[in-house]
C-alpha cells in the first residue's frame, strides 16, 4: 500500500493524520481513495478530473509528469506539494 | 548513460570554452531583436495606461482617437472574448485565464498605476501616442492597498471583489489569495531545547528584473485566420498558448517566432503586448508592432514581490538548529500568484531542522501583477533565514561556514515539503567557499566586514524537444525550441558535438519557431541546459544509432557490430569491407544507404537537479553617508556539470550582481496615491560594472543522478544568497543588523546614527 503524506493544512480533514496508507496503481486511484475517505480534500487536489495545475506530485522522490496517470508502486511515498515556477 | 555520482567522465568538447555561435552577430549589431522587425505596411501600436492605482472604469470613449488621421484601430477589453475564471497549466506555473486577460486589457477596474486600458494602431508611433491622449476614460478613483500590511488588515480596500480563499470561505471578500503551511515535529518543544533564539522581522521592497530590452511584439494576422507573432520572450509555446486563449483562437492557428532576447530573468515568461499586436492586426489587416518604453516596463510588467517575513530560529549551544517559526506575506500585485509558496519551501531548505512551522500568504495589492524573477521568492526568504542564522552562529561562537556544515542537508535529508534529497552539493559549496582564496584572506580596515550566506533553488524539468540533422557534408544542425538566454545555443551545440564526435564549428544550433519544433517549455526555471540538453543528447544518440545502421549496411554487418570510438565508426570485428569512417565520410553516403538522417527526441523528465550556492561578500561602509562599497564577492555553486564553463560563470556572476543590487539600491517607490515615481533607470538604480568588483566563481560539480550528463540548472540560485551575505557583511562592518531592503545609504545612515546615539546614551549613563 502506498503512503500519502498529508499537507499540513489538509490534516484537519484527515482527523489530524499526517500519513495515510492507500491502495491504488495510479495517482488517480490514490486520490480517488483519499477522496472517498476524506471528501473535503477533493477540491484541493483535483480540477476537471486531473491533478490541479497548482499542485505538484512527488512519487518516491521524483516529480510526477502524468497527473492522475502517473504510476504508483506498492510501497510508494507520495507528497502533494505546491507547484513552483522559476525565473532565469 | 546516466552520470554516476562518483566517476567523472572525460569529455572532448563539454567543459571547453568555444566562441558562441551567436556571438559575432550580437556584438556587431546584426542580431535581430524584436524591435528590429519591420514589414511592408506595418503599423505602430501604443497602449493607454491607467494613471490610477485603483479605480472603477465607468466608461471609455474612443471616438476622437479613431477620428485622428493615421489611426487605424483602437481596442479595449470589449474586443477580447471573456476568459473563463479557471487555472490552467501554462509554461512552468499555473495561470488564471481571466486574470491573465484582464491584465492584458483592464475590464471593469484598473488595479495598478500603468494597467493597460486600451491600445491604438496608427501609421506612425507619434500619431499613436497622440491618439492615446484623445481616448477619454471616466474613472471612479478608489483608495489603493499598497502593502501587505495594508491589504491584510480588516476594512482594507478590496483589490479583486471576486477573490475568495478556502480558509475564509465563499462569502468573505479578501485580499489574501492563498495560505500555505509547512510543518514538522513539535515547534514548542523545539524552542524549549534551544540555548539561543533569534527573532526578527524583515521587509523587502518590490524590485524589477531589470532586463535591458523592453517588451516588444509584432503581430501579423492573415486573412485565413492564422497569425504570427514575432517577439522577445522566454517561452514561444507559452506565448502561443496564452495569447491564443486570450484572443479566443485555436492555438494551432498562432505561430510564434522568437527574436533574440535582451534579458528576461523570468519577466518574459508572461504576455503583455503579444495578444494586443494580433488583436490590432486582426482589426486593421496590417502588421502591427508594439514596443514598451522603460517607464512602461517598470510600471506595467511583472516585478517581483516585496515582502514581510518574521523569522524566529533557535539553536543549541553546539550549533544545532533545533526550531524555526516563520511567517511570510508576499505582494502578489493585482492578481494572485506571488512566489510566496516557493519562498516558504526554500527558506530553510539548506538545513536539517527537526521542528518548524512556516506560514505563507499570497496577498493582493494595487501594484503590477508580479512575475518570476530568478529563483522567485527565494532571495526575500534567504535574507530572513540567512541573517538570523548568522546571528545564531555569532551567539554560538561558531564560524558561519562551520555552522552551516553542522546543519547542512545531504543526500537522503528530507526537504521542507517532505521528499528526501537525492545526491546534492550543498556541503561542497560551503567547503569551496571555506577553501577559497577570498575566505582565507584577511579583511582589515575600519568599517569593513565579511558576510556569508547560502541559498537553494529547486530547478525544474518540464518538456523539451530536439532534432539533430546530419547534412551530406557531415555538418550538423541542432534544432531546439529553447530561446537562447546566456549561451544555450553554444551549450546545445557542444552536447551534440560531444555525442557525434563532431567539431564544434561543424555544429549549427537553431532556435526554432513553434511550427518548426516539438513542444518545448520555457527558458526558465533553470531547466534549459538540463532538459533541452537532455533532449539534444538523446536526439544526437538517435542520429548516431541511425548512422551506425548506415555503416552496417555499407559493411554488410549487423548494426550492433558497429562501434563508435574516438569520433569514428569502426567495425567490432575485422572485415575487408569495413574500413573506419568519420562522420563526414558516412554523411556523404546517406543518400545511397536510406536517405536523410534526422535524430529526434522529446524529454519530460521526472528527475530534476536542485542547486545550492554559497556566497561570501566583503564590504566597506562609509559611516558618514551610509554608502556601501562591495570590495570582493565570491560565489560557489553546484552546477552538476558545466557544459560551457564561461557561460556558467556568467550566470553565477550575473545572479550575484543582481542580488547585490537588490540588497543595496533597488526598490519601487510609490507615492501616497499609489503612483510609481521612479520610472527610469536613473532613479531605479541597478548596479553597473563601475559599482562591482569582478565576481569570483567556484564551480562545484556534483552530478545530478539520472541525467545523462549530470547537469544541474545554473541560472537562478546565484541570486539567492547575496542580499543576506551583504546584510551579514554590513553587520560585521558596523555592528548594525539591517532588516529592510534595500540597505540604501539613507537607511543605513539612519541606522548608523541611531546606533551611535544609543552608544552615547549608554556611555553617558555608565558615567
Amino acid at each position: 500500500m502506498a503512503t500519502v503524506v498529508i499537507p499540513s493544512l489538509l490534516r484537519k480533514y484527515t482527523g489530524g493524520a499526517d500519513r495515510v496508507t492507500v491502495s491504488g496503481r495510479t495517482i488517480g486511484q490514490v486520490i480517488e481513495e483519499l477522496v472517498s475517505r476524506y471528501p473535503e480534500v477533493r477540491d484541493h487536489l483535483l480540477e476537471n478530473g486531473d491533478v490541479k495545475p497548482s499542485v505538484a506530485v512527488s512519487i518516491d522522490g521524483e516529480m510526477g509528469t502524468g497527473g492522475v496517470l502517473d504510476r504508483v508502486g506498492e510501497t510508494s511515498e507520495i507528497f502533494f506539494i505546491p507547484a513552483i515556477g522559476g525565473g532565469c | 548513460m546516466a552520470a554516476s555520482p562518483t566517476e567523472k567522465p572525460s569529455f572532448r568538447v563539454i567543459g571547453t570554452r568555444p566562441v558562441r555561435h551567436d556571438g559575432f552577430d550580437k556584438v556587431t549589431g546584426r542580431a535581430k531583436y524584436g524591435a528590429d522587425y519591420s514589414f511592408p505596411g506595418m503599423l505602430f501600436g501604443r497602449v493607454l495606461r491607467s494613471p490610477h492605482a485603483h479605480a472603477n472604469i465607468k466608461s471609455i470613449n474612443i471616438e476622437k482617437a479613431l477620428a485622428l488621421p493615421g489611426v487605424k484601430a483602437v481596442v479595449t477589453s470589449a474586443d477580447l472574448p471573456e476568459a473563463p475564471d479557471k487555472m490552467v497549466a501554462a509554461g512552468e506555473a499555473p495561470v488564471n485565464l481571466n486574470h491573465l486577460s484582464s491584465n492584458v486589457l483592464a475590464r471593469e477596474k484598473v488595479l495598478y498605476d500603468g494597467h493597460a486600458v486600451a491600445a491604438v494602431a496608427a501609421t506612425s508611433a507619434h500619431i499613436a501616442e497622440e491618439a492615446l491622449r484623445l481616448i477619454e476614460v471616466d474613472y471612479e478613483v478608489l483608495p489603493p492597498a499598497m502593502t501587505v500590511e495594508a491589504a491584510m488588515k480588516p476594512g482594507a480596500p478590496i483589490v479583486l471583489p471576486t477573490l475568495r480563499n478556502k480558509e475564509d470561505g465563499p462569502d468573505k471578500q479578501t485580499n489574501v489569495a492563498n495560505h500555505m503551511q509547512f510543518t514538522r515535529g513539535d515547534l514548542a518543544e523545539g524552542f524549549t531545547q534551544a540555548d539561543f533564539i533569534v527573532e526578527r522581522e524583515f521587509k523587502t521592497a518590490m524590485v524589477h528584473q531589470g532586463y535591458i530590452e523592453p517588451h516588444n511584439a509584432v503581430g501579423i494576422y492573415g486573412g485565413d485566420g492564422h497569425a504570427t507573432i514575432y517577439c522577445s520572450t522566454q517561452g514561444t509555446f507559452n506565448v502561443r498558448a496564452l495569447s491564443a486563449t486570450v484572443l479566443g483562437m485555436p492555438e494551432g492557428n498562432l505561430k510564434v517566432v522568437p527574436a533574440e532576447i535582451g534579458g528576461g530573468f523570468g519577466g518574459k515568461l508572461v504576455i503583455y503586448l503579444e495578444p494586443l499586436s494580433v488583436l490590432l492586426s486582426r482589426k486593421t489587416g496590417q502588421p502591427v508592432k508594439l514596443t514598451m518604453s522603460r517607464a512602461e516596463v517598470l510600471r506595467a510588467t511583472g516585478p517581483t514581490s516585496g515582502s514581510t517575513i518574521r523569522c524566529k530560529m533557535g539553536a543549541t549551544k553546539d550549533g544545532k538548529l533545533i526550531a524555526a517559526e516563520i511567517w511570510m506575506a508576499y505582494e502578489a500585485g493585482a492578481f494572485p500568484g506571488s512566489p510566496v509558496g516557493a519562498g516558504a519551501m526554500v527558506i530553510i531548505a539548506p538545513y536539517m531542522i527537526p521542528n518548524f512551522k512556516i506560514d505563507a500568504y499570497d496577498v493582493l495589492v494595487n501594484r503590477p501583477k508580479t512575475a518570476a524573477y530568478r529563483a522567485p521568492g527565494a532571495s526575500n526568504a534567504a535574507l530572513a533565514s540567512e541573517t538570523v542564522i548568522d546571528e545564531l552562529a555569532e551567539k554560538c561562537g561558531i564560524d558561519p561556514a562551520e555552522f552551516r556544515l553542522i546543519n547542512a542537508v545531504k543526500e537522503g535529508s528530507p526537504q521542507v515539503v517532505g521528499p528526501p534529497f537525492k545526491r546534492i552539493g550543498f556541503v561542497e559549496t560551503v567547503e569551496a567557499i571555506k577553501n577559497s582564496p577570498h575566505y582565507k584572506s584577511k579583511l582589515e580596515g575600519p568599517y569593513r566586514g565579511r558576510g556569508m550566506a547560502s541559498g537553494f533553488w529547486f530547478n525544474v524539468g518540464l518538456q523539451s524537444s530536439a532534432t539533430v540533422n546530419i547534412h551530406s557534408d557531415g555538418t550538423v544542425s541542432v534544432v531546439i525550441g529553447s530561446v537562447d538566454v546566456g549561451g544555450q545555443r553554444a551549450a546545445q551545440a557542444m552536447i551534440a558535438a560531444e555525442v557525434l564526435g563532431a567539431d564544434i564549428k561543424d555544429v549549427r544550433p537553431v532556435v526554432a519557431d513553434t511550427d518548426s519544433i516539438g513542444h518545448t517549455d520555457v527558458t526558465g526555471g533553470s531547466r534549459t541546459c538540463f532538459t533541452t540538453g537532455w533532449a539534444v543528447h538523446d536526439a544526437a544518440q538517435d542520429a548516431l544509432r541511425q548512422l551506425k545502421e548506415r555503416a552496417a549496411k555499407l559493411w554488410e554487418m549487423k548494426p550492433e557490430e558497429v562501434l563508435f570510438e574516438n569520433g569514428k565508426f569502426v567495425p567490432s570485428r575485422p572485415s575487408e569491407k569495413a574500413k573506419p569512417m568519420t562522420l563526414k565520410e558516412i554523411a556523404g553516403r546517406l543518400g545511397r544507404t536510406g536517405g536523410p538522417v534526422v535524430g529526434r527526441a522529446t524529454v519530460n523528465p521526472r528527475t530534476v537537479g536542485p542547486a545550492f550556492a554559497t556566497t561570501v561578500v566583503d564590504v566597506e561602509v562609509d559611516p558618514d553617508t551610509g554608502k556601501v562599497q562591495v570590495l570582493r564577492a565570491t560565489i560557489a555553486q553546484d552546477v552538476g556539470k558545466a557544459i560551457h564553463p564561461a557561460y556558467v560563470e556568467g550566470q553565477m556572476q550575473g545572479g550575484t550582481v543582481q542580488g547585490i543590487g537588490w540588497a543595496l539600491n533597488e526598490e519601487y517607490f510609490y507615492d501616497g496615491k499609489g503612483v510609481l515615481r521612479n520610472t527610469g533607470l536613473l532613479d531605479y538604480r541597478m548596479p553597473t560594472c563601475l559599482d562591482m568588483p569582478l565576481i569570483e566563481t567556484e564551480i562545484v560539480e556534483v552530478p545530478t543522478p539520472g541525467h545523462p550528463l549530470g547537469i544541474r540548472g545554473v541560472g537562478e540560485v546565484s541570486i539567492v544568497p547575496p542580499p543576506a551575505a551583504v546584510a551579514n557583511a554590513i553587520a560585521h562592518a558596523i555592528g548594525v543588523r539591517m532588516t529592510q531592503l534595500p540597505m540604501s545609504p539613507p537607511r543605513l545612515l539612519k541606522a548608523i546614527l541611531e546606533k551611535r546615539a544609543a552608544n552615547e546614551t549608554q556611555a553617558a549613563a555608565a558615567d
